[in-house]
């Protein structure tokens, strides 16, 4: 009897401390909603543009990039055209991550 | 060909300095604007500071608006150890916005509109970064290739895909700034001339030109606010490259 009971008592602690968890967790999603928010809300149209210009080239470079790694590979060693489709497909993947690194969705780098 | 929307960006020889090697160095018209850029940054922030008022007059004011914009950018991202960088990022801040402003004045050149310019920029920048990051961690500087937590069977990938990034960074940074102005100075001019071949067209050519006028007002004002905000965007970028290198793993 007293093992049910204790085992009962475990749970409803775990259970309050889950609730906990959650206001706590709900409470830090509306702040840093609202910081966003207020970031977004600042400007839209000229900081709209500025940002539409930094994502676009951020991502143009990245392929720019590794079409034109791939390219040196491919003279320097012959291996046309494996590098070339190699790299290009690789400085698609880095532009991606440079466009989402300067959006803010991913860590930036060395972290 | 005067509504020619390309022809501003026309880089014209004016006198030639003589060869080196069999090139030929000439003074363009681009050399010659950055060398205005220069003698107005230069004019004003002698004439801005001459004065060093403890109550600063409006000239100086401004200069020291200037100075804590660039300063308060770089140590928000960079921290106080990057106020060493100061000379380079302010220089770098005051070149392209005055560069950019100064393209602004109907019939100027715009230096900044010419890829060869910016990359040009964008290199130094960039070659500051490594040669410092080396300098200071030594090949610590290659951890910010390296992220942590990855497992080892993708981290070839990875280090590729950074590398790669950090690559690409001179080049979205030229870039940017290059199709900014580029792209503004154009648009600007195709509505202008769309105003002068309406005008050619008659009374009704008249009433039909008010709207690209209105057109070209708007984005004159626009293409004032890109100017400043670019070169904003631009050192601010440089300060977190160069955050980089001072802390390549924090």
């Amino acid at each position: 009897m007293s093992e049910t009971n204790k085992e009962q008592d475990k749970t409803k602690e775990l259970d309050s401390r889950l609730e906990d968890l959650d206001a706590k967790l709900a409470h830090m999603n509306q702040k840093s909603e609202q910081t966003n928010k207020a970031q977004h809300g600042t400007g839209a149209n000229a900081s709209g543009l500025a940002m539409a210009w930094r994502l676009g080239s951020e991502f143009i470079a990245g392929v720019f990039v590794g079409g034109a790694i791939g390219w040196l590979l491919d003279t320097w060693f012959g291996l046309a055209p494996w590098g070339m489709i190699i790299f290009t497909l690789l400085g698609f993947v880095a532009g991606m991550l440079n466009m989402l690194r300067s959006a803010g969705k991913i860590a930036p780098p060395g972290q | 060909m005067a509504n020619d929307p390309i022809q501003q960006f026309q880089i014209n020889k004016i006198f030639s300095l003589g060869e080196v090697g069999g090139v030929e160095f000439a003074m363009t018209n681009s050399a010659i604007f950055m060398i205005a850029t220069i003698v107005v940054i230069s004019g004003f922030l002698i004439m801005s500071t001459s004065g060093r008022g403890l109550v600063p007059s409006r000239w100086q004011s401004t200069a020291e608006l200037i100075y804590e914009l660039v300063a308060s950018t770089l140590r928000n991202t960079a921290g106080t150890e990057g106020m060493k960088f100061f000379p380079l990022v302010f220089s770098l801040f005051t070149f392209v916005l005055t560069a950019n402003l100064i393209g602004m004045f109907p019939y100027f050149f715009t230096v900044t509109s010419h890829i060869i310019v910016t990359l040009a920029l964008a290199l130094l920048v960039i070659t500051t970064v490594i040669l410092y990051g080396f300098m200071r961690n030594g090949m610590g500087f290659l951890k910010l290739f390296v992220p942590s937590g990855v497992p080892g069977a993708i981290l070839p990938f990875i280090v590729i895909i950074e590398i790669l990034s950090f690559l690409s960074r001179p080049i979205s940074l030229s870039l940017r700034l290059f199709g900014n102005m580029l792209a503004g100075h154009i648009v600007l001019k195709v509505f202008a001339g769309f105003v002068v071949s309406l005008t050619a067209a008659g009374a009704a050519g008249w009433l039909g030109a008010i709207f690209p006028f209105a057109m070209t007002i708007a984005l004159t004002a626009l293409e004032f606010l890109v100017a400043c905000l670019q070169a904003y965007v631009f050192t601010i970028l440089t300060c977190v490259y160069l955050n980089d290198a001072i802390h390549p793993s924090h």
